[in-house]
């Protein structure tokens, strides 16, 4: 079952298929290390419902909702 | 012997000084190993034409002693803004200086694949490496062996603990042995064929200087083919046209041909991604604890909880900037004061004098009353940065900041505009994006700083007839006002001016783990920022304070017909007459000087706004501070220059000589007037351009002059005033 990172639930694991969006943006995230097949997982959200707190490889990131959206994850 | 490195040794040439690069990402404790290394030799300036600081120290090695540039953090060497090339053009000698004779790579050892990402980059471009492997005491039982590290990348691998010295020996000798090796690119991963037709084409177009030969001294394909890979990747037009400068227009023409797109980037991140992913889970077993950060994190990004934490840090950084530094800021101004009246003393009365007393030392008590707060901001954010929580403040705020196009870390400066602009606009290089400082530079100085509060008191008090409640009803509006006006200001300029217009790149921010902060990285980050602000916004301030005292007591001539002051000062019978004599003459000097004159000059333009021109002179005056304008206005109205806030006699000749309309008027205008040198200057020194203090001062008095204007003429239509 597929789906974006914006949409899975808190706590849950995921693995990244597929990074859309402008090349730079895209670039940006690959090169962080969310290619396709790392495991990611939303551990929060902010207080006011934005950005998401993430988890990849080990490290925590805070990223925007609608740059979630962007990433396909698979279940 | 002290040469011996330096000798051009077999198959490697380093003519001179060696010069050492210290590369790696953020959050690896890379400052802290260079401080570690250089020990008090190291120097803060910026690269040039840009805010990015450049920390250089002396790095001694076993057989001679070197250069050592700590560059800026960076995930990734594919540059595509100006201030991401800093790190780029440092490794590779693209632009100006030439490249470094070795880099040693920060390598965490909690974060190893990410961290390794920007090893195999240096790698590919030819850069003599090698790799200092940090938080080894915070990965414990999960590090991995440095040595099996250093057989999987071919580089010598070093385990460092900067705070306890552990390994620093054996960098040094590590670094020194990498001066004489030879140069190698080294790929972990093969291109494809139509990738590899890509950068033989790209080749082809590099000019002279960027190819190997000329940055290494030595003919390397691999690093050639590094630069025009990152050309590929990184030049790119239209749409999404990148900010590099310097790029030739050969080479871009070349690039765009190729028609390279998303696929190189797979080819390339993928291609790294893959080995790393690979090798490196051969050489980890475990993962590092990180309870710790998780229990913290648990508190402190709580919805509730968090939120509450958060506002009770910062309340209590903004109470430490607003009334814990007021002491010493008063000390300052006390102390230059007595300087001053110490030295007129000695000096007898004159125009040198008045040059002395009043322009220089009250000019160099300008830029020193900075001081308190300044030195107090950076030891703040130097601890909170270093601990972990700035990343998280913009992770709590992005929200509302966002909304209007701000970065998330915006918050901060914001919130200092509330002491003094000056040390707020200093406090925007926590965000690495120019385009997010600037537009904070550009709306901070709309907040009410504690230099209007005066002003605001004075008219209120003066002009405002009304019960306490009223009082301090408006006072709390011009607060409300001044997050109004710059909020709506910020989104506003990120609409419509094209550099300050919001970019799509991904805000990502790391969260690191919550570290104790080094005592020593701190101190000296803050002796190293605030000397360079004294160095460089000081002298600025220090200048127009002198132009500014000129301006307002030259030429010194009183008109003619005016009485003789001087013999009237001598008959007059008591110590009271003399002293109102001298005020008279006092103001009388004020309306004569050329600041007088440019005061009448302006009624015309201010008379719409309800001002006269002795207000005019006020405001003029106001650029030295916005709380000058009651001295100022104290001289133009003979009660004295020492007149404050609470002064009854000005107050008195205020509701003499103006309605409440215009003290409304005034105050509007003054919430919106750009009247402050030294914020002008602090905004030249971090913009790095005059554009930007030219643009703020610019929008900023038309916006009050329209808004003063409207206020003004609208109340004299519904009949007030």
């Amino acid at each position: 079952m597929s789906s974006s990172l914006a949409e899975i639930a808190l706590g849950r694991s995921a693995r990244v298929a597929r990074v859309d969006g402008p090349r730079a943006f895209r670039r940006r995230l690959l090169e962080m290390g969310l290619v396709p097949g790392t495991e990611v997982k939303v551990v929060t959200v902010a207080p006011l419902g934005d950005p998401l707190r993430i988890e990849i490889r080990g490290g925590q990131w805070s990223l925007r909702r609608k740059e979630a959206a962007q990433i396909a994850v698979e279940l | 012997m002290s040469d011996e490195c330096c000798d051009p040794a077999p198959a490697v040439t380093v003519p001179g000084r060696p010069q050492i690069a210290l590369a790696g990402n953020p959050n690896v404790g890379k400052t802290t190993l260079f401080n570690a290394l250089t020990g008090s030799s190291a120097k803060v300036s910026n690269y040039p034409g840009i805010t990015v600081e450049r920390r250089t120290g002396e790095l001694k090695l076993p057989t001679c002693t070197a250069d050592l540039h700590d560059l800026p953090g960076t995930y990734s060497l594919n540059a595509r803004s100006a201030e991401e090339q800093i790190t780029l053009d440092a490794l590779t000698g693209l632009h100006g200086d030439k490249a470094p004779d070795a880099v040693i790579v920060c390598v965490d050892a909690t974060q190893l694949a990410r961290s390794g990402y920007l090893l195999l980059q240096c790698r590919e471009l030819g850069a003599r490496s090698v790799v200092a492997l940090t938080m080894v005491d915070e990965a414990g039982s999960a590090a991995p062996d440095p040595k099996a590290l250093s057989r999987l990348i071919g580089r010598e691998v070093v385990a460092v603990t900067a705070r306890t010295g552990r390994g620093l020996e054996e960098l040094r000798a590590a670094v020194d042995r990498a001066l004489r090796a030879e140069r190698r690119s080294d790929w972990v991963w093969t291109p494809s064929p139509a990738l590899r037709a890509s950068l033989d084409a790209v080749k082809e177009a590099l000019p002279a200087e960027w190819r190997s030969q000329q940055r290494l001294g030595v003919d390397l394909p691999g690093s050639d083919d590094a630069i025009a890979l990152w050309a590929l990747t990184c030049i790119d037009s239209g749409e999404e046209a990148d900010e590099l400068v310097g790029v030739p227009a050969t080479l871009r023409a070349a690039v765009e041909a190729r028609h390279a797109g998303k696929d190189v980037d797979d080819e390339s991140v993928l291609g790294r991604w893959h080995w790393l992913d690979r090798e490196v889970d051969k050489l980890i077993h475990k993962t590092p604890d990180r309870s710790l950060t998780q229990k913290i994190d648990r508190v402190l990004l709580h919805r509730a909880a968090g939120f509450a934490a958060f506002l009770g840090v910062m309340a209590l950084l903004f109470m430490a900037l607003f009334t814990g530094a007021q002491p010493l800021i008063d000390l300052v101004d006390h102390f230059f004061k007595w300087i001053g009246a110490e030295l007129r003393g000695v000096l007898g009365a004159g125009i040198f004098t008045d040059f002395i007393v009043d322009g220089v030392i009250a000019g160099v008590g300008a830029v020193m009353v900075f001081l308190p707060q300044i030195l107090m901001l950076f030891l703040f954010l130097g601890f909170l940065e270093d601990c972990g929580y700035l990343a998280r403040v913009a992770y709590l705020m992005d929200r509302i900041m966002r909304s209007m196009n701000l970065h998330g870390r915006a918050f901060v400066p914001m919130l200092f505009g509330f002491a003094c602009a000056v040390p707020a606009i200093t406090a925007t290089r926590t965000m690495e994006r120019r385009r997010d400082r600037i537009l904070t530079m550009m709306v901070v100085p709309l907040m009410t700083c504690s230099a209007r509060l005066p002003v605001y008191t004075l008219i209120i008090g003066a002009l405002i007839r009304g019960s306490r409640v009223t009082q301090s009803l408006l006072m709390v509006g011009m607060y409300a006002f001044s997050v109004t006006t710059s909020l709506a200001a910020a989104w506003v300029m990120s609409k419509t001016v094209k550099p300050l217009k919001a970019k799509r790149l991904p805000f990502i921010i790391e969260l690191p783990p919550y570290r104790w902060p080094r005592v020593p990285d701190v101190l000296r980050m803050m002796w190293g920022k605030s000397s360079m602000f004294l160095r460089e916004a000081g002298t600025v301030i220090l200048g127009c304070s002198i132009a500014l005292w000129a301006l307002l007591y030259f030429p010194r001539e009183l008109p003619k017909g005016s009485p003789d002051y001087a013999a009237l000062i001598e008959k007059a019978p008591s110590a009271e007459q003399k002293a109102e004599l001298a005020a008279e003459e006092q103001a009388a000097h004020l309306e004569a000087s050329y600041g007088g004159r440019l005061g009448h000059a302006i009624e015309p333009a201010l008379s719409p706004l309800g001002f006269d021109w002795k207000i005019g002179v006020g405001l003029i005056g106001a650029f030295a501070a916005r709380e000058v304008f009651i001295s100022t206005l104290g001289i133009v109205y003979a009660v004295g220059g020492d007149a404050d806030e609470q002064s009854q006699p000005l107050r008195t000749h205020l509701q003499r000589h103006y309605t409440p309309l215009t003290g409304l008027s005034l105050m509007i205008f003054f919430a919106l007037a750009m009247q402050c040198m030294s914020t002008l200057a602090v905004v030249r020194r971090e913009s790095r351009s005059w554009r930007w203090p030219a643009f703020l001062f610019g929008y900023m008095t038309v916006l009050a002059w329209v808004v003063s204007c409207l206020v003004y003429q609208g109340g004299r239509l519904l009949g007030f005033g």
